[in-house]
């Protein structure tokens, strides 16, 4: 308890200046810098119209499919190219080619490709998971010692049976750290996409308040954001903790 | 289950030849990169090789690794990291399809033979080497291999430790009934737990024989040059000191020895536990005056003949301390004999 106030307390002290610092115009160009309270109400009202939870309800959406789509397909390319050499050797070029885009490079082309629809956002988040989970299993798998393998193959188990008992489970630190470091990039990526590309969404809301200098909806798109970046890496996290904390 | 090695070749392997008798532990004894763990590996089918391993007559050279049904402790024993002890042991029987009720029933009883049931829940994380030793060779016996084979397995353990578990271990190989190879470089634990020990050297096996001929009458070359010709005190009598103690009367001298109340006729040291030092060394016991007779260099040391007044003993003084005590035929030195290297007969 004591803890988690002492980690509280400079959130409240931040919230406290930017509260002061807004009240007393003391800033230059202080009509756009409105006070937390003013967001806060801003907040309340997006929600209680229910603009707020339509677009976070499309964000995350598009977020949830394009990750677990992603994260699910890199981890088994991952597990292939880690475990069998000539996957490894076939996937590996290609891999490396595409791997360095940034997921919003892809973005015109899948425009053009694919027109403006639910699968243009799905399809960004879906590249942005899926090579770095893809070569975060690929490490996870290459780093599990030779020795542990022979000792399983002496003790009778199969290279299937191996890879799902052995290999896998010492790769999934790696793995997580993959998924915990996109859950969070997702997001972000997925604002920029309907910020420039998107008619709805929390990044399509987000660039429509600045049309209309609405600076207080746009930080609440920014808090949004934030919140949703934190709660997806300390899911992932969580999730790490549970499944291999005990033997870490 | 008899083992046989017939002219194994590869990149260690010079042509060893090796037969291991049925239910018998057999150490592997040798230098660092001498090709013990090598030859560990061809018999567990883990690296590739020429010539041909046989089972009970049959050879097993197109058999996998998983179908041998060899027992292996490695070196660092190689627990699953993320299987708690039970699980651990229970691997193998898993991977050879047997019951849920077979699993448990064999789990149980390596838990209680190796005494480690308390640690049934536990992570290898949380025990401690001897521990951890345990496990894996529980894990290594859980599927009833036909052979058991140990690379070092009580290196990284403190003496007492590793001393009462080789006890245990030579106490329940013999109970089993499995033929073990055993590698160590270590000639006091080789001589502990050998029935009979082979002496390795580049990838052929130089000397193969009971501890005792392995030691007294080591083969020239290699083997002596590895092991050292050891120094053979004739003991006249012995007085007993109490606490695992005796003072034996070696040609005049008076030498502290370990004592497991059997008459002691012979008292053994090799010439690499018998230390020499320009100054009287601090300890009490074993300690004697000498004069040195004669030095003969040898590869990265030198063999010194110290005369104790009617008695000779050989020193291996490593080159270094050679030329920094500047040892010449006549200088006086003092002689230490290790109270735990040493190793009597009757």
């Amino acid at each position: 308890m004591k803890n988690r106030l002492f980690e509280a307390l400079p959130v409240i002290v931040f919230l406290c200046i930017w509260e002061g610092v807004a009240r007393l115009k003391i800033l230059p160009g202080h009509a756009l810098f409105p006070p937390f309270s003013i967001v806060v109400i801003e907040f309340y009202d997006l929600s209680v119209s229910g603009v707020l939870g339509s677009n976070f309800k499309s964000s995350l959406l598009r977020v949830l499919a394009g990750f677990i789509s992603g994260s699910l397909l890199g981890i088994l390319t991952g597990t292939l190219m880690g475990w069998n050499k000539s996957a490894g050797k076939a996937f590996h070029p290609i891999l490396s080619l595409l791997y360095p885009i940034p997921a919003l490079g892809w973005l015109p082309i899948l425009m053009l490709w694919m027109g403006i629809g639910e699968m243009l956002p799905i399809t960004i988040i879906f590249i942005c998971s899926f090579f770095p989970v893809c070569y975060n299993t690929i490490t996870g798998i290459r780093h599990v010692p030779p020795k542990i393998i022979r000792v399983a193959q002496t003790l009778g188990a199969s290279e299937l049976r191996i890879l799902f008992t052995v290999v896998f489970p010492l790769a999934l630190p790696n793995i997580f750290t993959g998924l915990r470091l996109e859950a969070g990039m997702a997001w972000r990526v997925i604002i920029a996409a309907e910020m420039v590309a998107i008619p709805t969404g929390i990044g399509s809301l987000l660039i429509r308040a600045e049309s209309l200098i609405r600076v207080e909806i746009i930080l609440v798109c920014l808090i949004v954001l934030s919140v949703m970046c934190l709660a997806f890496e300390r899911f992932f996290m969580y999730l790490e903790e549970r499944v291999t904390g005990k033997w870490k | 289950m008899e083992i046989e090695l017939k002219d194994i070749r590869n990149f260690v392997c010079q042509g060893t030849n090796l037969e291991v008798h049925p239910g018998e532990l057999l150490v592997l004894l040798g230098p660092n990169g001498a090709g013990k763990t090598t030859l560990l590996n061809v018999i567990a089918g883990l690296v590739s090789y020429e010539g041909s391993v046989l089972f009970d007559g049959a050879p097993v050279d197109a058999v996998p690794a998983r179908e041998r049904k060899v027992g292996y402790v490695f070196q660092d024993l190689v627990l699953f990291p993320h299987l708690d002890v039970s699980s651990n042991i229970a691997y193998g029987l898993q991977a050879t399809g047997c019951s849920k009720l077979e699993v448990d029933a064999r789990v149980r009883e390596l838990l209680d033979l190796l005494v480690i049931s308390h640690l049934s829940t536990r992570y290898p994380a949380m025990l401690s080497g001897g521990e951890k030793q345990r496990v894996a060779l529980a894990r290594a016996l859980a599927p009833h291999p036909r052979i058991l084979l140990l690379d070092e397995p009580f290196s990284s353990l403190d003496s007492r430790t590793s001393n009462f578990l080789r006890e245990e271990l030579k106490r329940l190989q013999r109970d089993l009934g499995t033929t073990t190879v055993f590698v160590t470089h270590d000639l006091v634990e080789a001589e502990q737990v050998a029935d009979r020990i082979a002496v390795i050297q580049d990838g052929v096996i130089e000397q193969i024989g009971y501890p005792e001929e392995v030691l007294l009458s080591p083969r020239p070359g290699k083997v002596t040059e590895y092991l050292g010709s050891p120094n053979v005190l004739e003991c006249l009598s012995a007085r007993d000191l109490g606490h695992g103690l005796a003072e034996v009367d070696c040609s005049g001298l008076p030498v502290v020895v370990p004592h497991n109340g059997k008459e002691i006729r012979k008292v053994i040291i090799l010439p690499c536990d018998v230390k020499i030092s320009p100054h009287r060394p601090t300890s009490k016991v074993n300690v004697f005056e000498g004069t040195i007779q004669n030095v003969t260099p040898l590869v990265g040391s030198v063999l010194a003949n110290v005369d104790l007044g009617g008695c000779r003993l050989a020193a291996e003084v490593p080159k270094a301390l050679f030329e920094s005590i500047r040892l010449r035929s006549g200088t006086k030195v003092f002689v230490e004999l290790s109270l735990m290297k040493m190793r009597t007969r009757s």
